[in-house]
């Protein structure tokens, strides 16, 4: 019955979206079980390598379910054909607005300057793409057994947020040779200078001298490991590789959340209220369902410690789209990230509005700081800075295979975690085969290097 | 022409697929769990290492272990974050921070929300007696004939009376079948139709096999020395009885004196007094004398001690090591020596030297604290495995 109910409302949904201006992609929807629901929450892709720390985020999720946290409605996959999975569970009501919210989405992924960029360089089917990876992998462990590419995986999901998007996806490696110095300017002095001594300045003649590596100090370290490992298989390499296309495809997805959700969220609301073909009852259903999402405190409770992006992209985007028109909604939706749509958008007046302050917790207390707008907007998108990881470049590579990476704690304003970093660098070592150094400060800002073995 | 016109549209709601039969979430935990199993593994020296183990009736041991971390990098955790909320609070609004109260448990780094939850992963004695005797076997074990030989029983063929629990179905069930293959046979099962499994006695040479367990007890050995070689023994008795099933073990411990002790009581003794390893030996020798006959019993003897013997006692103690290593198989001698490590030079240190010097099936090992214990198990039973295997 529903099921037939929720076919007929999907075209009519379709047009009515179209009819207000959204472009998207098709959308393949499938229903499934919550448990699936939960392992594509869990490793972000439906089908994707397998490696034993998604088996723990699998169980957290577990856990999470029981205790009756956070249930999932959908997920869905940008691309041509986008892909959408519903929860089975999900009743009729539910599934109106999910569609709705999907078709937000797919909207905002075909829209979006920076999804658009991805989606160009990866693929416009990173679904079955994902699952093509795993595959390739699953033969790497027929082939080399489960330890040997464990010990690959274990290093390159490791270092998975540190790749360079600015960079395209293929890449050609560093010229090999230093650029020849320029000719000096071809003028009377010049001319004299050379006439003093005929034969000295052979231009031309000196031995081209070989770059260093890296030319630059190099954030894309997947890149530079599969590229410049001196003792690494080429089916390893292939694995760094895989999981470097998969986080270009992660990327645009982390670091614009808050705009996707709220635009997601703004159209499901909006589609609603303009289908006049919804039923009075499946209407007040959906209406109820949309704003528990979008709630930005917990029923029972004052306040939250933290943000609910559903709630602050969609108030900012009924906020844009009331003062500015849908014209320049569209352009936002194309051209921002969170951070422009965050720094250009929430004003000092909408933070007080949606009830936003800034804290600072410190020694198991929590106290509210005085409204800053900027140091609020600065505090709402730290977490999304360089893709949430700490800044760690490659420095250099040595002649005899040694890896000298270094961390930027001017950036990053303190040191690393020395006990995780040095499982890091284990892990790379496993792979790298030579010794893998790492330079950072402690806790007294001294300089400390870290190294494997 | 929209694109929702070319769509193929899947039926939403659709019947069972592969992810119902497969979950990839199970598969990487269980990956996971491997994993930690083989950690423990890794620590099984630890793990065997803890005393109360012994002797109570514990049949498992509890291991606390975390969820393993997949590691990246991370920035130090500030003494200070700043952070956003939404709410009804003001500027100078103070509360405790829930996050804190959580990690408050869990000591060390465990501040990140995932090093919260503890897996308390119970461990069979007998899986990890399974693990730590994988490759383990008693040296130089050759079969003995005589009258002790071992009786089994074997399944052997069927009859038509006998025990119910016996009854194999199926067999009767291929009676019923033939019989109703006649003309003009009854349709129904009848007696005449019923087999019933049958057990036949069958015997087979013995390898038997007889452990003597002799422990200093005297004054000298603390009680720590004591619970380092009843460590070592808990765990050589545990993994020989799985190993060998006519497995018999004498415990003796001697001071200046010996007695013969039931294994409970055993891992109850302790003592004072002086030290005469001689008479620890003789006590053994008498045993064997009364109840094991050396042909028909391979003899091992493991003897723990600080290896402090009576200067008196040199000479007795070398001839009666000397009469006990013509008839055993093996002997080990254990050193215990909590805190000091004399390697070996001590007095009883350099008789079994003397003895393996002169080609005597013996070996000595030190075990200086519980962490020993496995390699000392190890070189008992698998360099001599080897070494046996060589000649």
């Amino acid at each position: 019955m529903s099921r037939e109910d929720w076919q007929n409302y999907v075209p009519r949904i379709e047009q009515l979206a179209r009819d207000l201006g959204l472009r998207f992609h098709p959308v393949e929807f499938e229903a499934v079980p919550d448990s699936l629901m939960m392992e594509i929450a869990v490793y972000g892709l439906p089908v994707r390598m397998p490696h034993w720390s998604f088996g723990v985020r699998y169980i957290y999720q577990l856990i999470q379910r029981h205790m009756g946290h956070s249930r999932l409605f959908e997920v869905v996959f940008p691309g041509n054909p986008g892909h959408a999975y519903l929860s089975a569970g999900n009743g009729l009501a539910e599934n109106v607005l999910v569609t709705a919210h999907v078709l937000g989405h797919a909207d905002f992924s075909r829209n979006n300057l920076l999804f658009q960029r991805c989606q160009t360089q990866v693929s416009e089917r990173i679904v079955e793409h994902a699952a093509q990876h795993a595959r390739q992998i699953q033969q790497a462990i027929e082939t080399h057994g489960i330890e040997r590419v464990e010990a690959v995986l274990d290093a390159a999901l490791a270092l998975e947020q540190h790749i360079d998007v600015d960079q395209p996806l293929r890449r050609a490696r560093y010229p090999e040779y230093a650029e020849p110095p320029k000719a000096l300017a071809d003028d009377a002095f010049r001319r004299r200078f050379a006439a003093l001594e005929p034969g000295a300045a052979g231009a031309g003649s000196a031995p081209r001298a070989r770059a260093p590596v890296p030319p630059h100090p190099e954030r894309d370290l997947l890149w530079f490991v599969a590229q410049y490992a001196p003792e690494m298989d080429s089916w390893e390499r292939d694995i760094f590789l895989a999981v470097r296309e998969e986080s270009f495809y992660f990327y645009p997805v982390f670091v614009t959340q808050i705009m996707n959700e709220g635009w997601a969220s703004y159209w499901h609301a909006r589609l609603l209220r303009e289908a006049d073909f919804i039923g009075q009852q499946a209407y007040v259903d959906a209406i109820k369902c949309h704003s528990d999402v979008v709630r930005p405190v917990a029923a029972d409770e004052q306040v939250a410690l933290s943000i609910n992006p559903y709630h602050l992209g969609f108030a900012l985007w009924e906020h844009i789209i009331a003062e500015q028109g849908l014209e320049a909604a569209f352009a936002i939706r194309a051209q921002d990230d969170d951070f422009a749509f965050i720094r250009n958008h929430l004003t000092r007046e909408l933070a007080g509005e949606f009830g936003l302050f800034r804290y600072r917790a410190r020694d198991g207390k929590i106290r509210v700081l005085e409204q800053d707008i900027d140091a609020l907007r600065e505090a709402i998108l730290a977490p999304k800075y360089n893709f949430g990881a700490p800044t760690v470049l490659v420095r250099h590579l040595h002649a005899d295979g040694t890896l000298e990476l270094a961390h930027d704690q001017v950036l990053d304003r303190r040191g690393l975690d020395l006990e995780r970093s040095r499982k890091v660098l284990e892990y790379l070592q496993r792979v790298w085969r030579r010794t893998v150094r790492l330079a950072t400060v402690g806790e007294d800002g001294m300089a400390i290097e870290l190294s494997a073995p | 022409m929209g694109p929702s016109d070319q769509m193929p549209r899947e039926p939403p709601f659709s019947a069972a697929k592969w992810y119902e039969l497969f979950s990839r979430g199970a598969r990487d935990w269980l990956r996971h769990d491997d994993k930690v199993r083989e950690a423990v593994r890794r620590h099984l020296p630890e793990l065997i290492s803890g005393g109360e183990i012994i002797g109570g009736s514990v049949r498992t041991v509890r291991v606390p272990v975390k969820l393993l971390e997949h590691y990246h990098f991370r920035l130090r955790r500030a003494a200070e974050r700043q952070a956003v909320g939404q709410g009804q609070a003001k500027p100078g609004d103070v509360f405790l921070d829930p996050t804190e109260e959580r990690a408050a448990g869990s000591k060390g780094a465990g501040g990140e929300a995932e090093g919260q939850v503890q897996l308390l992963l119970e461990l069979k004695i007998d899986d990890i007696v399974e693990w730590l005797w994988e490759e383990m076997q008693l040296p130089n074990l050759l079969p003995r004939t005589g009258p002790s030989e071992e009786a089994e029983w074997v399944r052997e063929g069927w009859d038509r009376r006998g025990a119910r629990s016996r009854l194999d179905r199926r067999r009767s069930f291929k009676e019923l079948v033939k019989r109703r293959a006649a003309p003009g046979a009854v349709p129904t099962f009848t007696d005449e139709d019923l087999r019933f499994r049958q057990l036949a006695r069958r015997r087979r040479p013995a390898l038997r096999a007889v452990v003597f367990l002799l422990l200093d007890v005297s004054g000298s050995m603390s009680e720590r020395d004591r619970q380092l070689a009843k460590t070592f023994f808990f765990w050589t008795v545990q993994g020989l009885r799985r190993q060998y099933r006519s497995l018999e073990t004498v415990f003796v411990a001697h001071t200046t004196d010996a007695w013969e002790f039931t294994e409970p009581e055993f891992f109850q003794v302790s003592g004072s007094g002086g030290t005469v390893a001689s008479s620890g030996l003789a006590k053994v020798s008498e045993i064997i004398r009364e109840r094991f006959d050396a042909g028909h019993y391979n003899i091992y003897l493991f003897y723990a001690s600080d290896g402090d013997n009576a200067a008196s006692d040199a000479v007795a103690a070398r001839e009666a090591l000397a009469a006990l290593a013509a008839e055993v198989s093996f002997c080990g001698y254990l050193e215990v020596a909590a805190g000091v490590s004399r390697h070996l030079q001590t007095e009883t240190g350099r008789l079994f030297a003397q003895l393996a010097a002169a080609g005597g099936a013996a070996d000595s090992c030190v075990l200086a604290q519980f962490e020993d214990v496995w390699g000392a198990i190890r070189r008992f039973f698998a360099a001599q495995q080897r070494a046996a295997e060589d000649a």
